[in-house]
């Protein structure tokens, strides 16, 4: 998919650049790997979409600045990747059943404590811009200005974000009152993919937007 | 129209966001971080180790 042409001029880099970021890219697979379960809550899926971001984090590794956080500049990918295959899907028309009952029996969270569980699925059933704000604060470590940053969007728009979406969890687990909405309800799928498109809409402040 | 003299009011610098952090709160970082620390899927190095191949292309 071609976006924005890019006409602006890239550094050279020579073979020891190339490493030194394969090296810093190496070391930010398992990061990616928890994001992406984090934010689709499909560790298959999620896989899928780290390899997809490694790649794409590889071909246009010209534009990374070196000095700069490899983990802010590949979850910018990572986050775009996961809007566009979300939208993809919604363009095949079909949700895979097969793929969302897997997931269900997977053994990823097995030995996790129930309440774990617990909070990874209500965090799945939060509207995917307050997800994906509070795991980068709450969960990565990500400072408000570096999340904001990634998201293409105000600080005190992530603030507000973490903020309600920490109210509504919070909400969710005191009163054990957490929706089935994720990984096997079609309908709730599809108003995901709608959030997401608002999401999608209001990306793209940062570097690494079109790709 | 004196500012009130409250005695002991120094020692009151108690933070308020710490002292209400639910335990779900932690919770969220271990999610993360239990991901994190999982040993990496051969799929992961195979893909690396072809990136490799295209650099010395």
């Amino acid at each position: 998919m071609s976006g924005a042409a890019t006409t602006r001029e890239l550094p050279v880099r020579s073979a020891e650049d190339k490493r030194a970021f394969k090296r810093e890219l190496t070391a930010v697979v398992p990061h990616l790997r928890a994001f992406a379960r984090g934010l689709c809550g499909r560790p298959d899926m999620a896989d899928d979409l780290v390899q997809e971001t490694m790649l794409k984090a590889w071909a246009a590794q010209d534009r990374f600045e070196p000095g700069t956080s490899m983990r802010a500049w590949t979850f910018v990918i990572l986050r775009n990747a996961y809007l566009t295959d979300m939208r993809r899907n919604r363009f095949r028309g079909e949700y895979d059943e097969g793929v969302a009952e897997r997931v269900l029996t997977a053994p990823a969270g097995q030995e996790e404590p129930i309440h774990l569980s617990d909070l990874h699925r209500a965090l799945l059933v939060l509207p995917a811009e307050r997800r994906e704000a509070l795991l980068l604060v709450g969960a990565g470590g990500f400072s408000y200005e570096e999340a904001a940053n990634i998201c293409g969007c105000a600080v005190g728009t992530i603030k507000s974000r973490v903020g309600r979406a920490r109210a509504a969890l919070a909400e969710m687990l005191e009163s054990g009152d957490i929706p089935d909405r994720s990984s096997e309800d079609p309908a709730a799928h599809r108003a995901i993919l709608e959030e997401l498109d608002q999401v999608a809409a209001g990306q793209g402040e940062t570097a690494a937007r079109s790709l | 129209m004196s500012p009130a003299d409250h005695r002991g009011n120094r020692s009151k610098g108690v933070k308020v966001s710490q002292a209400t952090d639910p335990e779900w709160a932690s919770g969220l970082k271990r999610l993360y971080d239990r991901v994190v620390e999982e040993p990496l899927p051969d799929a992961f190095r195979d893909l690396l180790s072809r990136l490799d191949d295209s650099e010395h292309k």
